[in-house]
């Protein structure tokens, strides 16, 4: 019954939906404010049945009924109930019903929200937005409907896959996929003022909360995935060039580039060309992430060529929604007026050099990702693109851009005195050059770009400071005034600062982990101690236990640094019954931001233990930079301008202000 | 399984296998120059039968095969490159995790650094073109009229200095 319901529901939504891609369309054509707002009463209803079918499919998990496949597949009567919950979404049926949940409730949220939006561009952005959740309710409807029955229910469930078991699944997609489908509103606002033909700063500001809420979960979902990997997988890895990270990877740079023009144009009116390719670009690769994961493709192309119903369909998505928005753009773009003049040497100059800067990395990781594919396509020909050319590829762009970041809040608008701001970031370069100095003299003998790396680092934390110091005039005014003046700027401000300083830190945490990163491979048995980094490792002892749904051997370390107890770490390995598979489950233990790492191998048959310790110096910087990225973003969030949202435009067209 | 975690997606990619230590003890070479040698090599080459992982990071028993064969071809003497090409002789260029550059793989090799020059080009050709036609701009550029006018206000100003 509940199933039923569920599936009945997303029928219904497919309805609504139907009707929210035509009849505003047709009301803004006729100028009907009622016509245009069914928009907003669609998309309203539209949430609230996709939110229906949602909770049936939790409640089927949440009652381990399987007499209904996706549950029978997916779950387990005695898993954790987090995991059976978390689990609605680690199968791809349940994720595209997360999928599209998500882009209902950002279409109920502009509709609610958005009483301040012109009538006719929330009728279009709203309409655009519901062409988009029309193919995606159709692709669930017909090739991965979730509330499928069984005609002869069996008694027991398969189980969810132990590695997804762990409290990174319940955070890490819904947070991705608020940042993927997030985005689907500045793409939805792109196409509204292509078709409307007129787009303006007062738009830039009311696309910017929307794309700034989708980049902050994106990069907490990227770092959240990232560091559930590192502890998960058991080899201290955290970063892999894989095609689904590339995958969440390409919408991260272009909705990083789209933020950035979002505030050239809402604050100078310019560049209105890349921010609309931006938007469109955003989410087009989001949509190109959810084809490469969904279709199949990546695992063999052939893989792909013998199942190809889920594949070919979103591939038809792709093709029409990408191709069609791009048509869209080449045809209307050059409607658009283009805004506000400046020098190359400006912020907006420097706004531009880094759109391209991080177009051109989002293309490397795009022909990376894409280029072996589509080799083998055409040609048979089979190749890899890994670690080592990304490392080479895509690492040398990040080089001039970290230089050139903390150059440009530092320009003024329209012309700026690139000899002016250099001089203002000489503290930064003298820190910078230091701290090269003293890593380099630390570390003789070895590697000698990681000092110059982070050097890198320190000068574009150096460097957001200085903004700070500049606009609070910090060591030139009274301390009292200099923090009156801090306490009043604008919160967008402190954002920048946040996020600029957040890319230094991350990158010193990546440099430290690769270069610096010890690592002890060997046998143990009881007893035995292994030395890394200054540290001594015991091995206590071994001890099985049970948990609710599998077995585990875990082993128990205790830590001493300099004969002093630092305490106990116990890595384990899990044996899951069901699926007859096993995780390594890693131990960490942190001092500073600096980790030990311990994951476990095969144990011999006389009992000793193929061990793995490592040392990560620095480590957690790697993940504690995306989240100072996410926090400035919140700070520019809440800034006041655009709590209070846009301004009304001078001139309604008289037929809609009724409506208004 | 990295990729299984790598995204949400991912979920759809399954390999379903255990995660485990890559490098064992036993496979490790005394000599810890020709150690680090075996692992450096190892991070640049493909395990076949997994997605996209290093041998250096897989615990399939091809990877562990490859393992030990680099570790043969060094201990016998071999240098980088002719452990690389023995690999390549004998597996193909699948093998590799970096392409080599040949024909084939021109596109992906040159699209990156074109794309920054293309882009940077067209970029500053677009802004030459934009303050050129700025400059012609009859609404930006002063009647003889106005520029008359202003210079007749600039004389008309008393100077900085004569204030002071």
């Amino acid at each position: 019954m509940i199933a039923e319901a569920g599936h009945y529901a997303l029928v219904l939504a497919l309805a609504l939906a139907l009707i929210q891609s035509t009849v505003p369309i047709l009301g803004a054509r006729w100028r009907d404010p009622a016509l245009m707002n069914v928009a907003r009463s669609s998309a309203l209803a539209q949430l609230l049945f996709v939110a229906a079918s949602f909770a049936a499919l939790v409640t089927l998990h949440v009652t381990s009924d399987f007499s209904v496949v996706n549950v029978f597949e997916n779950s387990h009567s005695l898993k954790p109930m987090i995991y059976k919950i978390t689990g609605v979404w680690g199968n791809h049926e349940g994720s595209m019903l997360l999928w599209v949940s998500i882009l209902a409730l950002f279409g109920g949220l502009v509709a609610a929200f958005g009483n301040n939006l012109p009538l006719s561009l929330r009728a279009h952005v709203l309409a655009v937005q519901a062409w988009i959740a029309s193919a995606f309710y159709l692709f669930i409807l017909i090739t991965s409907n979730p509330f499928l029955r069984i005609a002869n229910p069996p008694i027991e469930g398969r189980d969810l896959n132990p590695v997804l078991q762990d409290i990174g699944l319940a955070v890490h997609p819904p947070m991705l996929y608020l940042g993927y489908v997030g985005f689907s509103i500045s793409f939805s606002f792109a196409v509204a003022a292509l078709i409307e033909g007129r787009i303006d700063a007062a738009w830039a500001r009311w696309v910017r909360p929307w794309t700034l809420m989708a980049w902050i979960f994106l990069t907490l979902g990227i770092a959240m995935g990232s560091y559930w990997a590192y502890y998960e997988l058991g080899w201290g890895g955290w970063w892999f060039w894989d095609p689904v990270e590339n995958a969440s990877l390409m919408p991260w740079l272009a909705g990083t580039a789209l933020l950035h023009s979002l505030v050239v144009m809402e604050k100078r009116n310019a560049l209105k060309v890349w921010t609309i390719l931006l938007s469109i670009l955003a989410f087009s690769l989001s949509l190109l992430g959810t084809f490469l994961v969904r279709s199949g493709v990546l695992t063999s192309v052939h893989a792909f060529a013998t199942d190809p119903t889920r594949g070919v369909f979103i591939l038809l998505i792709l093709c029409i929604f990408i191709g069609g928005s791009l048509t869209l753009y080449a045809w209307r773009a050059s409607v658009l007026k283009q805004g506000g003049l400046f020098a190359p040497i400006s912020r907006e100059g420097a706004l531009v050099l880094n759109n391209l800067f991080l177009t051109t990395a989002c293309a490397t990781v795009f022909i990376g990702t894409l280029y072996p594919l589509a080799l083998e396509v055409v040609t048979g020909e089979k190749i890899s693109v890994g670690a080592p050319f990304f490392n080479l590829t895509f690492g040398p762009l990040f080089v001039p851009l970290m230089v050139a970041v903390p150059f440009g809040p530092l320009l003024a608008w329209k012309r700026g005195d690139l000899l002016g701001a250099a001089q203002r970031l000489t503290a930064a370069g003298v820190l910078a050059l230091v701290a090269v100095a003293v890593v380099w003299a630390w570390t003789r003998g070895g590697s000698s770009l990681a000092p110059l790396a982070i050097g890198l680092g320190v000068f574009v934390i150096a460097g957001a400071l200085t903004d700070l110091v500049e606009r609070t005039g910090l060591f030139r005014v009274p301390y009292a005034s200099a923090m009156r003046r801090a306490r009043g700027l604008p919160r967008s401000t402190w954002g920048t600062m946040f996020a600029h300083a957040g890319v230094g830190i991350a990158l010193i945490g990546i440099v430290c982990e690769t270069t610096w990163n010890s690592e002890y491979i060997a046998t143990m048995k009881r007893g035995d101690t292994a030395v890394i980094a200054g540290y001594q490792l015991t091995l206590d002892g071994v001890l099985q236990q049970q948990g609710p749904n599998y077995r585990e051997m875990a082993a128990q370390f205790s830590v001493r640094l300099d004969g002093e107890p630092l305490g106990i770490m116990t890595p384990s390995k899990r044996n899951f019954t069901t699926r007859g598979m096993s995780t390594t489950e890693a131990a960490l233990l942190t001092r500073g931001v600096s980790q030990l790492y311990i994951s476990l191998g095969d144990t011999a048959a006389d009992g000793a233990i193929a061990v793995r310790i490592y040392h990560k110096p620095m480590v957690l910087l790697i993940w504690f930079g995306p989240v100072l990225m996410a926090f400035g973003g919140m700070l520019s969030l809440s800034d006041r301008r655009l709590r209070v949202g846009a301004p009304k435009p001078a001139r309604v067209p008289p037929g809609l202000q009724a409506a208004e | 399984m990295k990729h299984i975690i790598a995204g949400a997606f991912a979920i759809a990619v399954l390999a379903g296998s255990s995660a485990a230590c890559a490098v064992q003890p036993d496979e490790i070479m005394s000599d810890p120059v020709k150690e680090l040698r075996a692992r450096d090599l190892s991070r640049e080459l493909r395990c076949m039968v997994c997605q996209n992982q290093s041998i250096d990071d897989s615990e399939a028993p091809l990877a562990r095969d490859l393992r030990l064969l680099v570790r043969e071809r060094i201990a016998a003497g071999d240098s980088d490159a002719q452990v690389i090409d023995f690999l390549v002789a004998r597996y193909g260029e699948f093998v590799l995790l970096k392409p080599r550059l040949e024909s084939h793989t021109l596109l992906l090799w040159l699209l990156p650094p074109s794309t920054l020059a293309g882009g940077g080009l067209a970029l500053w050709l677009n802004t030459r073109r934009r303050t050129a036609k700025a400059q012609d701009d009859p609404l930006i550029k002063l009647t003889p009229d106005e520029e008359a006018r202003l210079q007749r206000l600039i004389a008309a100003e008393p100077t900085p200095d004569k204030l002071v």
